[in-house]
């Protein structure tokens, strides 16, 4: 199985492998930094437990879980 | 308003959110701007002036956005500025490219697909000096030759830099006379290597299929077609020719087979080029863990902190609104009352003197009155998204709205609404998803906003009884207040889902949002920002919402005759002319006699001898006191009667078999139309039709009374528990306010949408009022 950005915990550092699907959510996603390759930090989620935020490209980027889904990561 | 006419060149103004363009925007052009608006779309783009002695620009301050792929009507509007097509901007002279210093990477992303539009490109870096701080090394000229685009460097909050912008702009100006870069886009050829020949072929016989079919299109826009899967210009163009789809499905999976996913293609290709242009710039990030706004942050947003701030920080707000505003609208209120009186006493009375005074006069005062609160909102708004709260705000609430379809960024703008939903539906601007931001704005006036109040404290006042449970903690006043005040909200919820499953379907937009650091916010920019938001609705709106005030007073005063009316208040002044001398006199006494804050009550000797004098003016003014009360009962008499017979009072009639089964009368029914212009009317209307006179409010006693005890005529009463919970229910969701019918149009950009707010709202408060009417009938 792989891990997606969806299962990382605060803290952690991954690089991403992939962004499944092709489709303007998949466009959106690499639209905003998180491109195959693009090393991301997991910065915490919000109280409600979704969204989630990550630094990625030296910035912080918030998405949902469904949208964290799409982003196959490996860990660093 | 053709704003292509002059010759000044225009000059977009393009970039990320968050990257400083509104603050250097309004440095570069000051305060005043004009306000382009677009038909069929909800943008709005302030166009500002740049002037020296010498020369001159217009800017046109486009949308804050991260891509030019559009996903709707709104974002291709950005596109078609910079290609020219928008006959109100005309074409452009070149584009003004805003990118953060400190983030260059992500921001040139946008700048290199405005790029490869063809347009000349002024790249200007702001947050310099952070992005020095960060790291960054490199020379204006140095960055210039690597990205193909002259460069300036900008801190948007130095003035001096901002001079050193303005020379820029008139340079970059000067360097490309629009003759150079050539107004026929359509012509131009495959200018972007960087993207693989594939892809470069699949865009040549796109266009050629296109050309083909009659449609010329701009080569960047026909790749933008290309690149942009289910985007706004794919079902635009499929709309008028369905046979494009299978085109393009086919076009797509010929790139696809040459190894480069579509939806990949662009951001692939761009970052690469992007990282090899600013190679060996290495920045260091500038938001670091153990950094203030880092720790901020980690409070801001943390799990339980983070939402008790956010909570205190809305209370704050919906005090302010609630409370802060109020003085100063009562203020307000008793000014124009004064005005009316002033204006009214040098015209004769007449039908022209009530349209001046019933009609104009208080049609402005109803604008008016909207201002602090919407002044008051804005300034706190401006001030949390200037300094990055607002984005925390989306990302603290998003899980609770998307349980309704909703995303976080629509929580402020229906909180808001709780006060008033003027500036509420005003505050939707910052959701950049048109179905998001048209269910947000669409619901909005549901929440119970504090014209509702009058109403709810008038009929539980008069109706609920004022019983306590629990030794006294909880009351039943404030229980059904308590209902009344989350009924629209709670109906909102289903609203809310059913609009997002049927005029407004459609995947959940993705909510893919930055969080920017956090800063001290600029006070030019929140200004600026409130100064916009509170013209535009004077302006825009107010002009509307005067012009139906002035119907409805037409409506309320024709066609009756009004001249008994006129010689009854001729008569009451003429005696109370006569008798000046006492009657001022008198009040005098009674001044005296009950003390104020300047003069205490007076010593119980002076006392008796004041209520002596008093006493015997009392006697001396019997007569004309008589003559008062028989001349005010037949004034109300006949106001009563004229408004009876008026449009109003008519149609109050017609509909009374619609309001039966809502428990209702036609007095009733005449206080709902005539509350169309705003839903505390209805308690002045109440007073007319009960013969009170117009000066009634909530807390009146008189009026309190006057409902309980109206009779039908078959001697029932014509209020009764039933009744009041109906009057209530219908006034908690119906849009009985014409000023958010108005700001409702303008911010979705039809009058259709007002109209469609008003059907629904009152078809939901009817529905509402009878099953209320009817379940609570068999109780009571």
């Amino acid at each position: 199985m792989t891990a997606t950005l969806e299962s990382l915990q605060t803290g952690q550092h991954a690089r991403v492998q992939d962004v499944q699907g092709d489709d303007s959510l998949a466009l959106r996603i690499m639209e905003m930094g998180l491109l195959p390759g693009a090393e991301i930090e997991f910065i915490g989620r919000a109280p409600l437990g979704d969204p989630l935020e990550i630094r990625v490209a030296g910035y912080h980027l918030s998405l949902r879980k469904a949208e964290a889904h799409r982003v196959v990561i490996e860990m660093i | 308003m053709s704003l292509a006419v002059d010759r000044v060149p225009h000059l977009a103004v393009v970039g990320n959110p968050n990257t400083g363009k509104s603050t250097l925007f309004s440095a570069l052009t000051g305060i005043f701007t004009r306000t382009g608006n677009f038909p069929g779309v909800t943008v709005e783009m302030k166009l500002g002036r740049l002037k020296t002695s010498t020369r001159e620009a217009v800017l046109v301050d486009l949308p804050g956005t991260y891509s030019l792929a559009a996903r709707s009507a709104d974002e291709r509007v950005t596109v078609d500025v910079l290609l020219g097509l928008r006959p109100e901007i005309g074409s452009l002279a070149g584009a003004l490219c805003i990118v953060d210093g400190t983030n260059i990477e992500r921001n040139l992303y946008l700048f290199s697909q405005v790029r490869d539009l063809g347009l000349p490109v002024l790249l200007i870096v702001n947050m310099i000096d952070r992005a020095e701080k960060a790291g960054i090394a490199i020379t204006e000229p140095e960055l210039s030759q690597r990205l193909g685009v002259p460069v300036v460097f900008c801190n948007a909050h130095d003035q001096s830099s901002v001079a050193l912008v303005q020379k820029s702009i008139f340079e970059f100006i000067e360097q490309n006379p629009p003759a150079a870069h050539g107004t026929d886009l359509a012509a131009q050829q495959a200018s972007n290597s960087d993207f693989p020949p594939a892809f470069e072929t699949a865009v040549n016989e796109l266009q050629g299929l296109l050309s083909a079919h009659g449609r010329k299109m701009p080569r960047p826009l026909v790749s933008r077609l290309l690149i942009d899967i289910d985007g706004q210009i794919e079902q635009a163009e499929v709309q008028p020719w369905p046979e494009l789809s299978s085109h393009l499905k086919r076009l797509r999976e010929q790139v696809s087979a040459a190894g480069y996913r579509i939806s990949g293609i662009e951001p692939r290709v761009r970052y690469a080029a992007i990282r090899k242009a600013i190679a060996g710039l290495e920045i260091r990030p500038v938001r670091q863990a153990g950094q203030f706004s880092e720790k901020l942050d980690g409070w801001l947003t943390h799990s339980v902190f983070g939402l008790l701030i956010f909570i205190f920080m809305m209370f704050v707000v919906f005090q302010l609104l609630y409370r802060g505003a109020e003085p100063v609208m009562v203020l307000m209120e008793t000014a124009f009352g004064s005005l009316q009186d002033l204006v009214g006493g040098m015209m004769p009375r007449g039908p022209l003197r009530s349209l001046v005074t019933q009609g104009i006069i208080a049609g402005v005062g109803g604008v008016l009155v909207f201002l602090p609160q919407i002044v008051l909102l804005f300034l706190f708004l401006a001030i949390l998204e200037d300094c990055g709260y607002m984005a925390r705000a989306a990302f603290l609430m998003d899980r609770l709205m998307t349980k309704v379809g909703l995303s976080g960024k629509s929580f402020v703008p229906l909180m808001s609404s709780f006060a008033c939903a003027i500036p509420g539906v005003m505050a939707t601007r910052v959701i950049e998803n048109r179905k998001d931001r048209m269910v947000t704005i669409l619901v909005a006036p549901l929440m119970s906003c504090s014209a509702r109040l009058p109403v709810y404290s008038l009929l539980i006042g008069a109706f609920i009884p004022g019983v306590s449970f629990l030794g006294g903690w909880v009351d039943l006043r404030s229980l059904v207040l308590l209902a009344f005040l989350s009924l629209g909200a709670i109906v909102a919820i289903p609203v809310a889902w059913i609009l997002k499953k049927t005029i407004f379907p459609g995947e959940t937009p993705p909510f893919v949002m930055e969080l920017p650091p956090y800063k001290w916010p600029s006070i030019k920019t929140v200004f600026q920002r409130v100064y916009d938001r509170a013209a535009a609705f004077v302006v825009r709106a107010g002009t509307l919402i005067l012009l139906t005030s002035i119907v409805i007073w037409g409506l309320g005063y024709f066609p009756g005759d009004h001249s008994r009316e006129n010689a009854i208040l001729a008569e009451m002044e003429e005696t109370r002319q006569i008798f000046e001398d006492p009657l001022q006199r008198r009040e005098n006494l009674q001044q005296q006699l009950a003390g104020s804050d300047d003069a205490p009550p007076p010593s119980p000797v002076e006392s008796a001898s004041l209520e002596n004098e008093l006493n015997s003016l009392n006697q001396q003014l019997k007569e004309f006191d008589a003559l008062m009360e028989k001349l005010e009962g037949e004034l109300i008499a006949t106001q009563g009667q004229l408004q009876e017979n008026s449009f109003l009072g008519m149609a109050g009639h017609w509909i009374e078999p619609i309001v039966r089964p809502l428990g209702w009368d036609w007095r009733i029914g005449v206080g709902v139309l005539a509350s169309f212009p705003a839903r505390e009317v209805i308690i002045a209307t109440l007073g007319v039709i009960y013969n009170l006179g117009e000066g009634m409010e909530a807390e009146s006693p008189q009026l309190r009374d006057a409902l309980i005890n109206s009779r039908n005529p078959d001697g029932s009463p014509v209020f009764t528990i039933p009744v009041a919970l109906s009057i209530m229910v219908f006034f908690a969701l119906c849009a009985q306010c014409m000023a958010t019918l108005v700001v409702v149009s303008q911010e979705s950009g039809s009058w259709k949408w007002a109209v469609f707010t008003f059907v629904y709202m009152t078809a939901l408060a009817y529905v509402g009022a009878l099953i209320t009417f009817q379940v609570a009938s068999l109780w009571w």
